[in-house]
């Protein structure tokens, strides 16, 4: 039988392994991410000025060697505040999408494996609630109990968690029809195997992409909601609400406006461009 | 005989789900806002508010019975037109909304106008052009637009028209819409940003949608019987698109909901959004559960009518 | 456009080359430096396995290249059109008119929201080759003489509201329209069951000896190839091997892989194994009464039944095939007695012990002595685990093995299937079609069943590898005593390793019959039906073939 080992092995050519390669417009996008997380992560000890504190005496002032992007309508150094910002903005929106999306999808594949009235009533209720306007429902909670960091992760979590579990079920029902998945149901496994062990490693790339799209949506949404003063309260301050708080300078043009919405664009864009760019492997599964 | 009821059982469901959801939406919106908070008596009387005086309250308005009462009472008086009276000022809720709601139908009318025949332009040709320079572009700017926030789309458009180029006032503070000049004015800002953000999702939607049927084996077997570029799009791949784009179009006017409340308070615009965030800064619940539901009313209705689309538009059902 | 002279080909193909882009963005030549002819009226047919190249080479003769793929060489000349010069507008105004394409797949290459008649006169539209109305006419001349039921009327339906069959003929009008003088054929009938096929083949012959127009013929499949086909070239990894005349390639073929391609379509056949009635007295299998469906349960029978009162017994040691056409219930049956669609009526007996309808209730030691085997290694292997880990996992959960013991174990069953002790770090993706199908019969060895289920296992592989995998099982059953049942709808393959066979049709098995003499035995109708319609490696068999029309219009789903 010889013949047949060198025949499976010469004649009948695997194909090549999958390669990961990035292109230069994801690297980039990647770059800028990790930037802000160390932004984020270390933000005290690279602020040149105080956040909370007026450094000049002029408000609205432009950008000069002093004061890198200019300061605010109080005169407080925007550059400071911005990298103080980072730690709300990413921060909150970090916490709010990890949550979200391991609750999504840890429901979303019960729902698929399970099947029968949980998916049922779970998936309607879900899709009620998506039926709720993002940014009023942050509205509605927040004027309803006011606002601190908690409440606003708990409601940024609670607008995308039913996103991240309708797609992460739309994955694992399609997984869950998957030969190697009955081939185990016929082996006798257990739920918990087939939701940790065959399902889960296989729609683990596109829920990490959702994952990322999910953050900007979430980003947006919180910047929105502090831009309107209702997001992270004075005297701290996330981007959104910086954008707020010197609104009037918009007329002037002031570069205390541009800047923390630069920030915003900066990360949001780059994110998308990161997620654009993933290896097709990847991304294909998830449109 | 069962294929041609089909469509219509299908319809008659998702008019159910939506009946359903708007149920539950209701309930949420009624539960966030009335039961959450402290005590409203409490608010409403402020510094006044003794031991008595605060049970007074309670009794006349009714907080005293049981939630579920109360949600069942709330939600019979809206769908019988009644919205309830104002904390604030004492006003049926019904009559501040009113004239409001016209300001911001109408606004959305215009941007509606505005924005669909410019987006599915834009999205169909870069999909027909797949890969070229215009496509780029045209990725490239909508990728900017949805992932900025709103608010800075608006003040990116209040920097470009009224700041640089200095051809429209930067805010509408209390613009009187009196002539035809000063509305053209008072929409101008607003509806440029809002069709900016309705336009950039309607363009990406319905650009994937186009792809996805120029990709399907009968436009290839139409390149291979020498059709030419704009008659595979157009005779082949678009009236197979039709469902997926109105279905697009329609996703898309949802972002309107979002968007309009950004929108309206940074032109200071007189619509609901605007009368909501500020009864968001009284706490003037009556007034913020109305608003709300025509929100929630208005997106859902939308969502539904998209769905409503890909069900009748797919030809195997026809 | 003059007419070419008749000494000269029609078609020729000289050292053409094609690349393409990976998804890994390298670049790789697919076809290196072809070279063939095609005369005035006749069919030339392209033969090879997937990867071969032999589509993209059909395609390029209409200046057509697959996204990620472009002509990077050589000349291509059809008729006066020197193809591989001319401009985009040039190659249109050449398409449908001097060269036409039927599709492999004609209900994804019709638009779903046109009506048929629109599509297969859009050529003259394009072209402004006639009046609307003549084409019309001129099209449902084509469907009479593709034999296609309602001439008349057929073309005012929707693709979606006639059969399969009938849309690859009605493809075929439509690459007609024009009066081409190449027709490219891409695989038309692989998607179609057997008893279609014949139709479908039948009227592809008549029609283009009518037109007198060339064709390329694209397939893998000999057999049917031999039927339409004047000479044959045979292709491997984008390489030309040989070429010949049909009846030179199939008589006296001189290439090496040629020869291994004929080979394997008939496998070595199997000595049958004599009923063994003294030593063992229970059947490994019995199956009586044995209903089974699909959907809700409505007075105790699921709202679609799809197996309907099926009985048989299989023999320690033999082996039992079941073949039938798409539809016939072949796999619901395996599924059903596997315990994944439980039946709702009858018994399913394993070794004398019956077993539990459904899964949750059968013993680990029940499930462990059955194991199915599914067609497509690429779905029943989970991507993300290792080979090790996906052998080993039926080891740890039936055996409790871990560690060291569970790996050397691995390594045997490895050992097994021919395949090498390394192979156990890699990832499905990283094996060949043929490796990832050893794997997932390691996978059913692990637990030492007595019975292996085996869904269509080598439908989905080349034939020279399909036949190796049947060489393994036989092997392996000669080592470990084990039970095959064998699913297949192609005949060859079951002669090739079963005892007796079981005849499907609409969830009811209509016949049993022994395997070496199927066509012999057969009384049924339907039976003699299918068994008469594979296709043999003859190159008369088509023309001699008699079947009785109302037996076809019976059971054939046309």
């Amino acid at each position: 039988m010889a013949d047949t080992v060198s025949h499976t092995l010469s004649e009948d050519k695997a194909p090549e392994g999958p390669k990961f390669v990035f292109n230069w417009v994801g690297r980039i996008g990647l770059a800028v991410i990790v930037f802000w997380a160390i932004v984020a992560i270390a933000g005290p000890f690279l602020a040149p000025h105080p956040p909370g504190e007026i450094v000049d005496w002029d408000y609205f002032g432009p950008v000069t060697s002093e004061f890198w992007m200019g300061t605010d309508y109080l005169g407080r150094d925007i550059f400071s505040r911005i990298i103080m910002g980072a730690r709300y903005t990413v921060g909150i929106a970090l916490a709010a999408v990890t949550l979200a999306c391991t609750i999504g999808v840890l429901l979303g594949m019960i729902a698929a494996v399970a099947g029968g009235w949980f998916d049922m009533i779970l998936s309607r209720l879900l899709d009620a609630f998506n039926g709720i306007p993002s940014l009023l429902f942050g509205l509605v909670v927040v004027a309803a109990v006011g606002s601190s960091i908690p409440i606003l992760i708990m409601t940024l979590t609670a607008i995308y968690m039913p996103g991240s579990y309708r797609f992460a079920r739309a994955l694992a029902v399609n997984i869950n029809t998957m030969d190697f998945v009955t081939v185990a149901r016929a082996r006798g496994e257990a739920t918990p195997y087939l939701i940790l062990r065959e399902i889960f490693p296989n729609i683990l790339g596109p829920v990490l992409a959702d994952l990322g799209l999910r953050f900007v949506f979430i980003v947006l949404v919180l910047s929105g909601l502090s831009f309107l003063g209702l997001g992270v309260q004075p005297p701290n301050a996330d981007w959104g609400a910086l954008v707020r708080e010197n609104i009037e300078g918009l007329s002037l043009g002031a570069p205390a406006v541009v800047f923390p919405s630069i920030a915003i664009a900066s990360l949001t864009i780059s994110v998308n461009m990161f997620i654009d760019n993933l290896p097709t492997l990847i991304r294909d599964r998830s449109e | 005989m069962t294929r041609s009821f089909l469509p219509y059982i299908l319809v008659a469901q998702r008019l159910g789900i939506a009946f359903v959801t708007l149920i539950i939406v209701s309930f949420a919106v009624f539960f966030a806002t009335a039961m959450l908070p402290g005590d409203v008596a409490e608010i409403l009387l402020g510094q006044a508010a003794t031991p008595e005086a605060v049970a007074g309250l309670r009794e006349a308005m009714g907080l005293d019975e049981p939630a579920l009462s109360r949600f069942v009472h709330w939600l019979l008086g809206l769908a019988q037109g009644d919205m309830g009276t104002s904390y604030v000022n004492n006003i049926e809720v019904a009559e501040l909304i009113g004239g409001r709601l016209l300001n911001s139908l109408r606004l959305a009318a215009v941007v509606t106008l505005v924005s669909v025949p410019v987006a599915l332009t834009l999205g169909i040709c870069a999909a027909m052009w797949r890969g070229s320079i215009f496509d780029r572009l045209v990725s490239l700017l909508t990728i900017f637009v949805v992932s900025v926030p709103e608010f800075m789309v608006a003040t990116l458009a209040v920097l470009v028209f009224a700041v640089w180029l200095g051809w429209l006032p930067a805010l509408s503070y209390g613009v009187e819409l009196d002539s035809w000049s000063a509305m053209l004015r008072a929409y101008a800002m607003p509806v440029i940003s809002l069709s900016l953000v309705v336009s950039a999702q309607m363009i990406r939607m319905s650009r994937a949608a186009v792809i996805e049927t120029i990709n399907t084996p009968y436009v290839e077997m139409a390149l291979l019987k020498g059709a030419s570029l704009s008659r595979m799009v157009l005779r082949h791949a678009l009236p197979n698109a039709l469902g997926p784009i109105a279905n697009a179009v329609a996703l898309s006017l949802s972002y309107l909901v979002g968007g309009v409340i950004i929108v309206e308070t940074i032109f200071n615009y007189p619509g609901v959004a605007k009368l909501m965030v500020d009864a968001v800064s009284t706490r003037d619940l009556p007034l913020i559960q109305s608003c709300a539901m025509i929100f929630c009313v208005s997106y859902l209705s939308l969502i539904t009518l998209a769905d409503l689309i890909a069900i009748l538009s797919n030809p195997r059902l026809r | 456009m003059s007419q070419t002279n008749h000494d000269t080909p029609l078609v020729s193909v000289r050292d053409l080359k094609i690349g393409a882009v990976t998804d890994a963005k390298r670049k790789v030549e697919i076809i290196k430096g072809v070279d063939f002819d095609i005369a005035p009226g006749e069919i030339l047919a392209l033969i090879g396995e997937s990867g071969s190249g032999k589509t993209t080479i059909a395609l390029s003769l209409m200046g057509h290249t697959r996204p990620g793929c472009s002509i990077n060489g050589g000349r291509i000349r059809v008729g006066n059109n020197n193809v591989t010069a001319m401009t985009t507008r040039q190659r249109a105004a050449m398409r449908g008119t001097e060269v036409s394409y039927v599709p492999q797949s004609a209900a994804a290459a019709f638009n779903p929201s046109q009506r048929i008649m629109d599509q297969v006169i859009e050529i003259s539209t394009i072209h402004n080759l006639m009046p609307k109305a003549e084409a019309r006419a001129k099209a449902v001349e084509l469907f009479r003489a593709l034999a296609l039921p309602n001439p008349d009327t057929i073309g005012d339906r929707y693709p979606h509201q006639v059969s399969g069959g009938q849309l690859q003929r009605l493809s075929a009008a439509m690459a007609l329209i024009g009066d081409p003088r190449l027709v490219i054929f891409d695989e038309p009938t692989t998607a179609l069951d057997v008893t279609t096929q014949i139709e479908v083949l039948r009227a592809f012959k008549s029609a283009m000896a009518a037109g007198g127009c060339a064709g390329v013929y694209v397939s893998h499949d000999l057999a049917v190839v031999a039927q339409i086909a004047d000479r044959i070239v045979v292709l491997r990894g984008g390489e030309v091997q040989e070429v010949g005349t049909s009846e030179q390639i199939l008589n006296a073929p001189q290439n090496a892989y040629t020869k291994e391609l004929l080979a394997a379509f008939e496998p070595a056949g199997r000595t049958p194994q004599p009923v063994q009635a003294s030593d063992r007295k229970k059947p490994i299998l019995e199956v009586t009464n044995l209903h089974a469906g699909y959907g809700p349960i409505r007075n105790g029978a699921p709202v679609a039944k799809i197996l309907k009162d099926v009985n048989f017994q299989l023999e320690p040691g033999r082996n039992l095939g079941v073949i039938g056409e798409s539809g016939s219930g072949k796999s619901t049956l395996a599924r059903a007695i596997a315990g994944i669609l439980p039946p709702y009526r009858g018994s399913v007996l394993v070794d004398g012990r019956e077993l539990k309808p459904d899964l949750a209730s059968r013993s680990k030691e029940d499930l462990r002595r059955t194991q199915i085997v599914f067609q497509l290694a690429d779905t029943a292997l989970n991507p993300g685990h290792s080979i090790a880990n996906i052998i080993g996992r039926p080891l740890t959960f039936y055996k409790g093995l871990r560690g060291k013991a569970r790996d050397a174990r691995v390594i045997e069953l490895l050992d097994m299937v021919h395949l090498p002790a390394n192979m156990r770090h890699r990832l499905p993706s990283e094996l060949s079609g043929g490796q990832k199908q050893r794997v997932n019969l390691a996978r059913a060895l692990a637990a030492e069943p007595e019975l292996i289920l085996c869904d269509e296992i080598t439908s989905a592989l080349d034939t020279v590898v399909a036949a190796a995998i049947l060489e393994l099982l036989k092997e392996l059953q000669s080592e470990l005593g084990l039970s095959y049942m064998f699913i297949s709808h192609d005949l060859s393959t079951v002669e090739a390793i079963c005892d007796d066979v079981l005849v499907m049709h609409k969830g009811v098995v209509v016949e049993a019959l022994p395997a070496s003499k199927m066509s012999e035995c057969a009384t049924h109708p339907y039976s003699r039906l299918l068994i008469s319609s594979i296709p043999k490696l003859d190159t008369g068999w088509l023309a001699s073939l008699e079947q009785d029309p109302d037996l076809i219009a019976q059971f054939s789903d046309r």
